[in-house]
């Protein structure tokens, strides 16, 4: 376990300064991450104006709140491995890191957590600066928030495990573009990105309840907006736990057959 | 007792399937419906035992099969039949205390971070391979010296040269000091004096701390410093195993001579086998025991600006190797 945590001390060290080479870069991308929610954010604030000040519950005050607090879950819980895997399988340059006496997903797991850290503060003035332009309303709780920071630690465990094993994909077939982009179209509806969930229709809500993309994202979200009551909130931590403990299993399974596919065909 | 070997291959097989088509459009649609494959025996029986301690050149052709092998002997592609143990262990088990034993370089691939010093990139090495801190300095400092590193170790991996990055990429490969060293082509596309450096390392190296090392290298000159013993392979088929001095007497009957008249006019074919005439610079081939003789009377009697006496390249000798069928 402590030679574990140095692997990661130093790992830190090496993405930090490898992030910092990259400041465009790293504005670019949080760009990214705003403006999606912000297109969602205007459009649905319109939407309730002029549907006579609210859209199934929600004001525009409401949808600001849920979009900016959804873009800074998001940034939390998001991962670009899919988008890596097949460069690091075609390009041959899993190789190296599977020498290497430790598993390849822990440097994963480093790189994601520390480019988060650099780029949250950003984030978090983003928000605070929207929060002005938007006037959100807030009516979280005490208890909501206390609960938000194993909530979404959990929501980025879930997202990292079935992204780290969706990406996987790439063993078997190098182009995972189609599969990416299917699991990218379903995230978006499922997960609460395009609209709270609670405007969908029942059946809808009801599969988006047995997915995992809710508990990535809208879950937390509705959280911290104070819109869930206790008994909601520890059945979906419940469901977090079910589909935290399904991925890991599932990712055993396919690093495995992966390996031994990988080791087969010329690594 | 006896003592057990570093690497002990025995039958060794790999086989690719690999699809294959035709060019053209029709082939290319009917492969949509129906692919073809092919099988590819990349590794055809190969057997061979390396005691701890030794350097020893691996050789053949390109696709001969050696990178598949030292693959294989590092555990990341997995055999078709046959067996395999490094240190004890089966490579592609992939057992941690394995993996703290060996290393790979290979000339293309790099685990060096690119954006950062490699200083970075070491400190990151140390606590993968959990090596201890005042081994670490030590392996360190002694790398630093032999390798000269000391003004690289700052400045971003991309903004070294191809030979800087090697000799980053050697050093990093060897700061857990393994017992094991798998090397392919470590001098690819370095300049002499780079090359002289690395190969000077590698005999350090194993000469400090005992390190069993399997080599490969295009270059004769690599070899001819490092191994005395080579194992030459083609078509996936070991063709020789022994003295190196032996593989090269008994393949290199031959000198090329590179003699520089100015023009192609001159009938050279009295001196030797005339190979080519190219710009003026008339390629000899001459008995070995020949070479002093015939360059003697080309310099007293032709108006010689530039005269060279070489090996015959690798792929030569290893193709005579193969020609002659010695197994």
């Amino acid at each position: 376990m402590r030679g574990l945590a140095g692997i990661y001390a130093q790992q830190f060290k090496v993405t930090m300064a490898s992030f910092i080479q990259y400041r465009a870069a790293l504005v670019i991308w949080l760009i990214g991450h705003v403006l999606e929610p912000l297109i969602y954010l205007v459009v649905w604030s319109t939407v309730s104006r002029s549907a006579g000040g609210s859209v199934g519950g929600f004001t525009a005050a409401d949808f600001a709140a849920y979009f900016i607090v959804l873009m800074i879950v998001n940034h939390m819980t998001y991962t670009w491995i899919m988008y890596e895997y097949e460069y690091r399988v075609r390009q041959g340059t899993l190789s190296p890191d599977l020498l290497r006496p430790v598993h390849p997903i822990h440097s994963d797991i480093a790189d994601n957590l520390t480019s988060k850290l650099i780029t949250l503060p950003g984030m978090l003035v983003i928000a605070v600066s929207l929060g002005f332009i938007f006037r959100p309303a807030l009516h979280t709780v005490l208890w909501a928030i206390a609960a938000f920071i194993p909530v979404v630690l959990l929501a980025f465990a879930v997202r990292f495990v079935i992204e780290w094993t969706l990406a996987l994909a790439a063993f078997w077939t190098i182009r995972t573009s189609a599969l990416n982009q299917m699991y990218f179209m379903a995230m978006l509806f499922f997960s609460g990105q395009i609209a709270p969930l609670e405007l969908l229709p029942h059946p809808l809500r009801v599969i988006a309840f047995v997915l995992p993309f809710r508990w990535t994202i809208g879950f937390p979200t509705e959280l911290l907006l104070g819109r869930l009551t206790p008994t909601q909130t520890l059945t979906g931590m419940g469901m977090q736990a079910a589909w935290l403990a399904a991925g890991l299993v599932l990712m055993r399974v396919v690093w495995r057959a992966g390996l031994k596919v990988y080791s087969a065909v010329g690594a | 007792m006896a003592i057990s070997p570093a690497v002990d291959i025995h039958d060794l097989h790999k086989t690719f399937v690999v699809p294959e088509r035709e060019g053209g459009m029709r082939a290319a649609l009917a492969s949509l419906v129906r692919r073809r494959k092919q099988e590819v025996k990349a590794v055809d029986g190969i057997s061979f035992v390396l005691s701890p301690g030794e350097i020893v050149g691996f050789l053949g052709p390109n696709g001969a099969g050696k990178t598949t092998t030292l693959k294989m002997l590092s555990g990341l592609l997995h055999p078709t039949a046959g067996t395999v143990t490094v240190l004890g262990y089966v490579p592609w088990e992939r057992d941690r205390g394995f993996l703290r034993r060996i290393t790979l370089v290979m000339g293309q691939r790099n685990q060096l971070v690119w954006d950062i010093p490699p200083i970075d990139s070491f400190e990151l090495n140390r606590a993968v391979y959990r090596v201890p801190a005042a081994e670490y300095r030590r392996t360190l400092d002694e790398l630093t010296e032999l390798l000269e590193l000391g003004p690289l170790l700052k400045k971003p991996v991309r903004n070294l040269s191809l030979g800087e990055r090697m000799k980053c990429e050697v050093a990093a490969a060897l700061l857990h000091r393994p017992q094991v060293v798998f090397l392919d082509e470590p001098t690819i596309g370095l300049d002499v004096t780079m090359q002289r450096r690395i190969r000077g390392f590698i005999s350090e190296h194993n000469r400090r701390h005992g390190a069993t090392v399997l080599l490969t290298s295009h270059y004769m000159a690599d070899v001819e410093a490092l191994c005395r013993r080579v194992i030459v392979i083609h078509h996936g088929r070991l063709l020789f195993d022994g003295d190196l001095a032996k593989l090269v007497e008994r393949f290199t009957s031959h000198k090329t001579i590179v003699v520089s008249l100015g023009d192609c006019g001159a009938d050279l074919s009295p001196y030797g086998e005339v190979v080519s005439c190219t710009d003026g610079d008339v390629t000899l081939r001459v008995p070995k025991s020949e070479t002093a003789r015939v360059t003697g009377r080309l310099l007293a009697d032709l108006p010689v600006m530039d005269l060279t006496v070489e090996d015959p390249p690798i792929e030569e000798v290893i193709d005579r190797v193969f020609r002659e069928e010695l197994s």
